[in-house]
């Protein structure tokens, strides 16, 4: 039985001038223990996918799936109580910016006793030893010192270091990561990259890597979905995509990448098309 | 002998003094220390580092809006004097910069032809008409319509931002044109493009390019010559065949080490790592 499974889910968003649909009948299994990169760029609807199954869109948002099962348990109609006692604590979620999704209000001690203190119960104390040992995981200097700091106090590395530590306080058994490395420096990346993947093989977590990095999902990845529009471009497992990208989609987007220029001029996904006709519709591999 | 140098820096050094409180002495912070470097005509110089290393503090100097603390800055072989008020008009538009982050760099209530004309009204004496006239062009050159030019910045994409932040720097025929972080805001696709788009108008206009960014695939597709700075200091300084097959220093290195590998190799070393270490 799968982890996460997402069978043919939409999601559409009222506009002025109708329905925009965000998401275009995708569907997306994923396994214990197994690392799935989401790749597109902006617009591709890969965030809203995942928020979709966080269940953290806006009301406004019309989400239909055929299936939408963690562990065999409907996610897609489950009453808001049900739904937070599963958020932060089976599934949980790193953002892209990590300064702006911590409370500037309050010391990240405070924010991540906080999770533990809602799902796990723990007493006071129990809960500041376990914050130490989740900030040392992490690789976080002086724990203790830290934990009465704020996130204005941090440098954005360290700011998503604690993010992660929040994510995985209550181990949880899916972790989604939308671009935790787009707002950090190369060698940020790599630390932080390399953090994710060792808390994800050490606790057997399910991944999904969002992201528009090819270099990530070269890094990362066991196996990766390639979207755009809103719509699933191909699916394959990492080696196969980078040897033999099935559809034109994936081929542009390889093409563009710098480190395979060609010649003095980068070739762009739209002249990519010109000579090769439109991606049909939901082409898989 | 022709003497082709568009730009030289020599030795160039900006602190900046951060005031001390009653129990606190007052702090100096070297954000650049002693820097130097020459640049031919129509090539193009690549800045790499982490943020804080100063490149960014850098590029404000040399396009004029810091002062440097220390040092000399030529341009066109001739030295600029960077006091305020001694500043040629000639001088600033030679050089001309392009920011970061296409949203936070245009105005959000001034038309794209205010935008392109307002440098135009500024400094030259152009009327109106001639004004318009020059800012479709360039609306045309960097890929963009005549149509463009009544809209407002929230109407267009990150890289048609892009787009329109490059033709706002290329209206005054700058010679030297300072690209902070250009592309890192965007989508791969759109960056190949802006790129694409930088290359034709350097063709183009001859132009001199200081290319500032922390994405290595993108400088060795870009740059003639790279310079690494780390904590203010230029750690390494050379071609980029010298630079990319022959790295120097530490830091140099493990910024090669730390960026991702795409190559078709190292994914099937890292996917056979982990089949070992899952059936181990």
């Amino acid at each position: 039985m799968a982890l996460l499974q997402i069978d043919n889910l939409t999601v559409e968003f009222e506009t002025a001038t109708g329905w925009f649909r965000a998401v275009d009948g995708v569907s997306i299994s994923v396994e214990k223990a197994e690392v799935l990169a989401i790749v597109g760029e902006s617009g591709s609807g890969k965030s809203v996918a995942m928020l979709a199954v966080m269940g953290l869109l806006p009301w406004t948002a019309k989400i239909t799936a055929d299936r939408m099962l963690f562990e065999g348990r409907d996610i897609q109609n489950i009453s808001p109580a049900e739904r937070r006692k599963l958020i932060g604590k089976d599934i949980a979620m790193i953002f892209q910016e990590p300064v702006a999704s911590l409370n500037p209000c309050f010391t990240v001690g405070f924010q991540i006793e906080e999770v533990l203190r809602i799902h796990l119960g723990l007493d006071a104390k129990a809960r500041r030893a376990r914050a130490i040992e989740l900030f040392s995981q992490v690789g976080l200097p002086n724990p203790e010192e830290r934990l009465n700091h704020f996130p204005h106090q941090m440098s954005g590395g360290q700011c998503q270091r604690v993010m992660i530590a929040i994510a995985i306080a209550c181990n949880p058994k899916l972790l989604i990561a939308d671009e935790p490395t787009t707002a950090l420096d190369v060698t940020i990346q790599k630390q932080i990259l390399d953090l994710i993947m060792a808390l994800q093989a050490k606790n057997g977590m399910g991944l999904i890597m969002i992201t528009h990095d090819m270099g990530v999902v070269a890094e990362t990845a066991d196996r990766v979905v390639v979207q755009y529009k809103g719509r699933k471009m191909e699916e394959a497992d990492v080696l196969s995509l980078f040897e033999n990208p099935k559809s034109n989609y994936t081929k542009a987007l390889l093409a563009a990448l710098p480190e395979n220029a060609t010649g003095d001029r980068l070739t762009t996904v739209s002249a990519f098309f010109e000579g090769n006709p439109e991606p049909a519709p939901g082409v898989s591999a | 002998m022709t003497d082709n140098t568009m730009l030289e820096v020599r030795n160039i050094k900006r602190d900046y003094e951060l005031p001390g409180g009653l129990f606190k002495p007052k702090k100096i912070i070297h954000a650049v220390k002693g820097v130097s470097f020459k640049l031919e005509r129509g090539k193009t110089l690549a800045i790499v580092g982490e943020s804080g290393c100063g490149k960014s503090t850098l590029a404000r100097m040399l396009t004029f809006i810091d002062e440097p603390t220390g040092g000399e800055l030529l341009i066109d072989n001739k030295i600029v004097d960077t006091r305020p008020g001694h500043l040629t008009q000639d001088m600033r538009q030679k050089v001309q910069i392009v920011f970061q982050n296409p949203y936070g760099s245009l105005n959000p209530r001034q038309k794209i032809g205010d935008v392109l004309g307002e440098p135009l009204a500024i400094n030259t004496d152009m009327s109106a008409a001639e004004r318009r006239d020059r800012a479709s062009e360039m609306l045309t050159k960097v890929g963009l319509g005549p149509e463009h030019y009544n809209r407002y910045p929230h109407m267009f994409s990150g890289g048609q931002r892009q787009r329109i932040a490059i033709a706002r720097a290329l209206m005054m025929n700058p010679k030297l044109l300072v690209l902070d972080e250009p592309v890192s805001a965007l989508d791969l696709s759109v960056q190949a493009q802006v790129l694409n788009l930088l290359a034709d108008l350097q063709d183009e206009f001859n132009l001199t390019y200081v290319f500032i960014s922390h994405d290595l695939s993108v400088v060795r597709y870009i740059a003639d010559e790279v310079m690494v700075m780390y904590f203010g200091e230029a750690v390494e300084y050379g071609t980029r065949n010298e630079v990319f097959s022959d790295p120097k220093h530490d830091y140099t290195r493990t910024l090669f080490k730390a960026t991702p590998k795409a190559d078709i190799e190292s994914i099937r070393a890292r996917v056979e790592k982990k089949k070992a270490a899952a059936a181990a």
